[in-house]
């Protein structure tokens, strides 16, 4: 079988579905990081001053675009899995010769397009406040897709699992949320006192946004290599994951 | 050639619920087969064994000789399914989940669009394409779910109560589909409630009980098995009691409706002539039950 058409049949289909929905998938995070970077960036941030050599507002733009990155392309796997399986559509797929990896990469590609486009759209918002340039092409194209791709793979597990919609939105809001808060979007490493800034470089959506901002402006509190070693054995770890629980049919098969 | 063939099939559910205790079946190429079996039976844990739905514990299915697991796309390739219950996007238009399906199976986009048109066509269903498929009614969702399975042109097309809860007009249609189907080759496995179904449609039949293929056999000769057949027959004037002719039971139901149990052997001209020198003027009759309904209660009981 050509595996292109059935990868390209489950993509399609998630852009439709989220392209579809535009007011409640692409405009609330317009309308949510222009007030970030107004209050935040304009006029806390002119209080502020300079955080490792740029303007507050320079310095935030990176990691507000990079969070909702993360977050729709998380929540556009989740949801969009777990209600292929809650309206049981999923069956659609099972009995179809379709490979576990093909709809995996299928999913994974429509989070993955939903969270380029949405920080497309945040890059865009943030070019009203600020000039945005990118320094370093290849490494902000690089972290932005793989940060995509797993967030994506993580929402997916999280719809394997899920019962019920209760448990599509316990993780992202009591976990991927306060991780993204205090992955450095807001402040330098530099700014917490030293138990905190041992305790911070745990957390990996750290280590992903400092990557992203080395990549537009060229300032980090992390090693890039070093970030991009973690994002990628995290993609394999949670990627493999993903292709068992499939294999296994866990919480899409009795 | 086997269109589809199952060995020692068992399935135990978590709970320790075992649904199939060991199943051997074997469907030919071609035939039109029924599954029967009460509530509970086994019916859809194997229907989702061999569409890859529930996953087996134990033994073999193959599809026209490719094994479901070691030749997975393959064996998949062959099927198509009909649920019991709905089961497509109902976001979707009516199109759409007829084209997505056909993609799933890896069918390019120009061919997609040909098969889906001719399957939607074939189903009356071409001038709904563009309709959400949720403002369907629940026959046409129906109809679209069979539209959906043959879109691939399937080899095996598995038939799960398909016509449940569809009215007598609809269903006598799907009726005429599904035999027009089978003719043009494609092989059905039809589960249905209704065993007027089974006996106009599948020339043989399986019944399940317990997880256990208890009778296989032709549909034919497992009817030739009934030795009775009961009847309800309406007669001119009101009886006080039952009359009594040798060889056949008989009971008053109402003052005008006699209940005749009529062995094979003896038949019905017999009776008639003996309930005419009765003077007893018989004005209708129809069968008390379907036939294979009293010997599908005889097996599963």
């Amino acid at each position: 079988m050509n595996y292109s058409v059935p990868f390209f049949t489950i993509l399609y289909k998630e852009v439709c579905r989220f392209t579809r929905i535009w007011p409640q998938t692409l405009l609330p995070p317009a309308i949510t990081t222009a007030l970030y970077f107004l209050i935040f960036g304009k006029l806390i941030g002119a209080r502020i001053g300079a955080v490792l050599g740029v303007s507050y507002m320079d310095f935030i733009v990176p990691g507000v675009i990079l969070m909702s990155v993360i977050s729709h392309a998380y929540s556009n796997v989740v949801s969009s899995f777990y209600s292929t399986k809650f309206q049981h559509h999923i069956e659609e797929l099972l009995v179809s010769p379709v490979p576990n990896w093909i709809i995996l990469t299928g999913y994974v590609g429509g989070g993955i397009a939903r969270g380029v486009l949405v920080g497309a759209v945040v890059a865009g918002v943030s070019m009203l406040f600020t000039e945005v340039n990118v320094l370093h092409w290849g490494i902000t194209i690089a972290i932005l897709l793989l940060t995509a791709t797993l967030f994506a793979l993580a929402g997916f597990i999280n719809a394997v699992f899920a019962d019920s919609f209760d448990d599509i939105s316990i993780i992202p809001n009591f976990v991927l949320t306060p991780l993204s808060y205090l992955g450095g979007v807001f402040y330098s490493l530099a700014m917490l006192p030293p138990t905190w800034q041992i305790i911070a470089q745990g957390n990996p959506i750290l280590y992903m946004i400092n990557a992203f901002r080395y990549g537009l402006i060229g300032v980090t509190d992390v090693d890039i290599v070093l970030a991009f070693e973690m994002t990628i054995g995290f993609i394999g770890f949670l990627g493999a994951l993903s292709l068992w629980l499939l294999h296994k049919g866990v919480g899409i098969k009795n | 050639m086997k269109a589809l063939s199952i060995q020692n099939l068992k399935k135990t559910y978590n709970n320790g619920f075992q649904a199939l205790k060991g199943v051997d079946l074997e469907v030919e190429s071609g035939d039109f087969f029924a599954l029967l079996g009460p509530n509970g039976a086994g019916k859809s844990t194997m229907i989702g064994i061999i569409s890859s739905l529930v996953n087996k514990t134990e033994g073999h299915v193959s599809i026209f000789g490719h094994d479901l697991i070691k030749d997975n796309e393959k064996a998949k390739s062959c099927i198509g399914l009909v649920p019991q219950e709905v089961n497509f996007n109902q976001f979707e238009t009516v199109k759409n989940v007829v084209l997505i399906q056909a993609g799933y199976y890896g069918i390019s986009r120009k061919q997609a669009l040909a098969q889906t048109e001719q399957s939607l066509k074939q189903m009356d269903l071409w001038d709904k394409r563009d309709v959400v498929s949720r403002r369907l009614s629940g026959g046409m969702k129906r109809r679209l779910m069979i539209a959906r399975a043959m879109v691939h042109k399937p080899r095996l097309l598995i038939l799960d109560e398909p016509t449940a809860g569809v009215d007598i007009e609809i269903r006598r249609a799907m009726w005429q589909l599904m035999q027009e189907v089978n003719r043009q080759g494609t092989t059905i496995i039809l589960t249905t409630h209704y065993l007027e179904e089974a006996e106009s449609l599948c020339r043989n039949i399986a019944i399940i009980n317990h997880g256990q293929i208890v009778e296989k056999s032709a549909m034919n000769s497992l009817l030739q098995r009934i030795h009775t057949d009961h009847f309800v027959l309406n007669i001119a004037e009101d009886l006080q009691a039952a009359p009594v002719i040798d060889g056949y039971e008989i009971e008053l139901a109402e003052g005008q409706v006699l209940n005749v149990a009529v062995p094979k052997s003896h038949g019905l001209n017999r009776l008639f002539q003996q309930l005419s020198s009765l003077g007893i003027e018989v004005l209708s009759l129809k069968n008390k039950s379907n036939r294979l309904e009293q010997l599908f209660i005889d097996l599963v009981q």
